[in-house]
């Protein structure tokens, strides 16, 4: 028997880390895997709550994040990739301007 | 499940141990079984000098690469260097552990399934470690940096993600019949026969498209001929391990026998009715058939692949992604939909 | 302590240490390895709260595809280590205090309002069945809309990530 809060605390801790990553990193490939970090924390709260609550509906929620993360990387990756190709530069700091 | 904990414990630790070692066994006969039937394919010997029929051979493989020098190159980066193979090789050893290899077996009262773990999504949990079993190819690739490497572990992962989602679609066939992602459950409904002689198997239950589909992807899967882009010799050097040599390189070699094994075991299971097959002879023999039933059937998978290695020549790499996604892909969906249709009449 | 509280604190720590060196990490591949041990370690949390399907779909979709995804792209632009720049600074100063606060004070009130009920590991076995009932039946409007998403995203990838000079090979 696990008490809930630590699901609930270990979900906000990962969603911590992944808002930390998403403001102190500057690779931009980086930045993106600290969002589904974020989406990770989510998902463990929405499961934990399923369990809680004997509602199967938390976990239908966890695939529509899951569908949303994949459809978020594909394009993001698409983005990255773009603009690496035009700037030849994955740092954000870097990428300022809007016309080269 | 209603084992005693102490007696559930020890089997288990027995069968994954038993299980383990004819794994590693079948790995090594099946390179046997390969440079054996190639040869013969190519109107050459095989191995034919250690033991009777070369039977030694894998053994003296074995030793060969256990006393080669193990050489890092300076240039790789080497923690990913290292850890690549040993990832390729847990990912490709441990799905093994949910695939029922017959029915339970009565020893001491106790009824013990054979199967190292009866989990009711071994389907899922396969295709979940068989999908992460990318990372050892992808890594070793990256790690090396090497461009031939580099670019053998691009073409794997892109390859491989492609891939997968045929494969997945092919099986998802199987399950709207069955209703389970037990591998057991699947089994089991695939006894009896059609017409009184033609046995039950999904294949011959409107899935042979399903298994087509299968059989393609999971050559792209285990990166064997036609598909072998990842270490195409021809082009590549020898692709993702190139820079690995004794123990390492074994690894992913067994990693790929290994994988093919549980290929061949995943199609059984669910196109050819797993362990299904007459039953004859006294009770002893009754139970012992039914794994070997299943291991022929595994067999023939192993011949099939080593066939289609000899024959086919390598495909391009942009002809293997136009056919993963422009044929594969649709076929894999339509056959989806006709099944589901059937299933809903 | 339950067997369950252990293996909890098991794949919470890796969870965790997973985490801090996904933020530790300078190398985008070693954050990538570290962010998919996390993927993992959750999905053992979630069969631990009884959610099996949901356990495999996450290393499927989340730890066999997503990550792959990104592993691809690191290893396609060749991504090096980053480097330290100005705008950095100025979200450590005002960024991590908040964040860390924040996170506290969530934590102090799940902690102290939500009571410590525990949660009955196993009573909701989730079985794929029932999942999908309440996907294709009470949530089937959700997900027709997610299935366009996903056209949506893959039109977008292919547009955004094709060469412009390939098109106009192609137009001429």
């Amino acid at each position: 028997m696990v008490p809930l809060s630590y699901y609930l605390l270990l979900g906000g801790f990962l969603f911590a880390c992944g808002v930390i990553g998403f403001l102190i990193k500057r690779n931009i490939i980086t930045i993106f895997m600290s969002i589904e970090l974020m989406l990770n924390g989510v998902n463990l709260s929405f499961v934990a709550f399923a369990a809680h609550w004997h509602a199967l509906a938390g976990q239908v929620f966890v695939f529509f994040v899951m569908v949303v993360a994949a459809a978020e990387a594909a394009v993001g990756l698409a983005i990255i990739i773009a603009v690496f190709r035009t700037r030849e530069t994955l740092n954000v700091d870097q990428v300022n301007l809007l016309k080269l | 499940m209603n084992l005693p904990i102490p007696i559930f414990i020890a089997a288990s630790v027995i069968k994954s141990v038993i299980v383990l070692f004819v794994l590693l066994t079948a790995i090594a006969y099946s390179v046997w079984l390969e440079r054996k039937v190639v040869g013969r394919i190519q109107n050459r010997w095989g191995p034919s000098r250690v033991g009777p029929f070369g039977l030694l051979q894998p053994l003296a493989d074995g030793l060969k690469f256990i006393f080669k020098e193990d050489l890092t190159p300076p240039h790789v980066y080497r923690p990913l260097f290292l850890a690549a193979p040993m990832i390729a090789m847990i990912f490709a050893l441990t799905s093994i552990s949910v695939i029922p290899f017959g029915n339970s077996i009565t020893v001491g009262g106790y009824s013990i399934p054979l199967q190292i773990t009866d989990v009711n999504i071994g389907l899922l949990l396969i295709l979940g470690i068989t999908s992460m079993g990318v990372y050892g190819v992808a890594l070793a690739g990256w790690s090396s940096n090497n461009k031939y490497s580099l670019l053998g572990g691009l073409r794997a992962s892109a390859q491989m993600v492609s891939y997968e989602i045929a494969l997945g679609l092919s099986l998802v066939g199987v399950l709207i019949q069955s209703g389970s992602f037990s591998l057991r459950t699947i089994v089991d409904q695939q006894g009896g026969h059609f017409a009184g002689f033609i046995p039950r198997w999904n294949f011959f239950h409107g899935q042979f498209i399903g298994f087509f589909v299968y059989l393609i992807a999971a050559f792209a899967e285990t990166n064997r001929i036609p598909f072998d882009l990842p270490e195409a010799e021809g082009e590549l050097g020898a692709g993702y391990h190139t820079e690995y040599s004794a123990m390492k390189f074994a690894a992913f070699f067994m990693a790929e026998y290994a994988n093919m094994i549980t290929v061949g075991c995943l199609a059984t299971l669910l196109f050819f009715g797993g362990w299904h097959g007459p039953l004859f002879g006294p009770p002893l023999m009754q139970a012992l058939l039914p794994v070997f039933w299943f291991t022929v059937k595994v067999v023939c998978f192993i011949f099939l692949y080593i066939w289609v290695r000899g024959t086919l020549p390598r495909l391009r790499y942009d002809q293997l992604m136009s056919f993963g996604w422009k044929f594969l892909l649709p076929l894999a969906i339509a056959n989806l939909v006709a099944t589901a249709i059937a299933v809903v009449w | 302590m339950s067997l369950h509280l252990i293996l909890f604190l098991l794949f919470g720590a890796i969870c965790v240490a997973g985490a801090v060196n996904l933020l530790v990490q300078r190398h985008p591949i070693n954050s990538a390895l570290s962010l998919i041990a996390v993927m993992a370690a959750l999905a053992g949390e979630y069969l631990l709260l009884g959610a099996e399907f949901v356990a495999a779909i996450q290393v499927i979709v989340y730890a066999g595809a997503i990550m792959v995804l990104f592993v691809f792209v690191i290893m396609l632009l060749n991504a090096g280590e980053e480097e330290e720049t100005k705008g950095s600074r100025v979200a450590i100063l005002f960024g991590v205090p908040g964040v860390l606060t924040g996170a506290v004070l969530t934590g102090w009130v799940v902690l102290r309002h939500s009571g410590t009920e525990p949660v009955p590991i196993g009573a909701l076995p989730g079985p794929p069945t029932e999942i999908a009932h309440l996907l294709f039946h009470d949530f089937l409007l959700p997900f027709e809309v997610t299935s366009v998403l996903v056209l949506i995203a893959i039109m977008g990838a292919v547009v955004l990530a094709t060469k412009p000079e390939a098109t106009e090979r192609k137009a001429r």
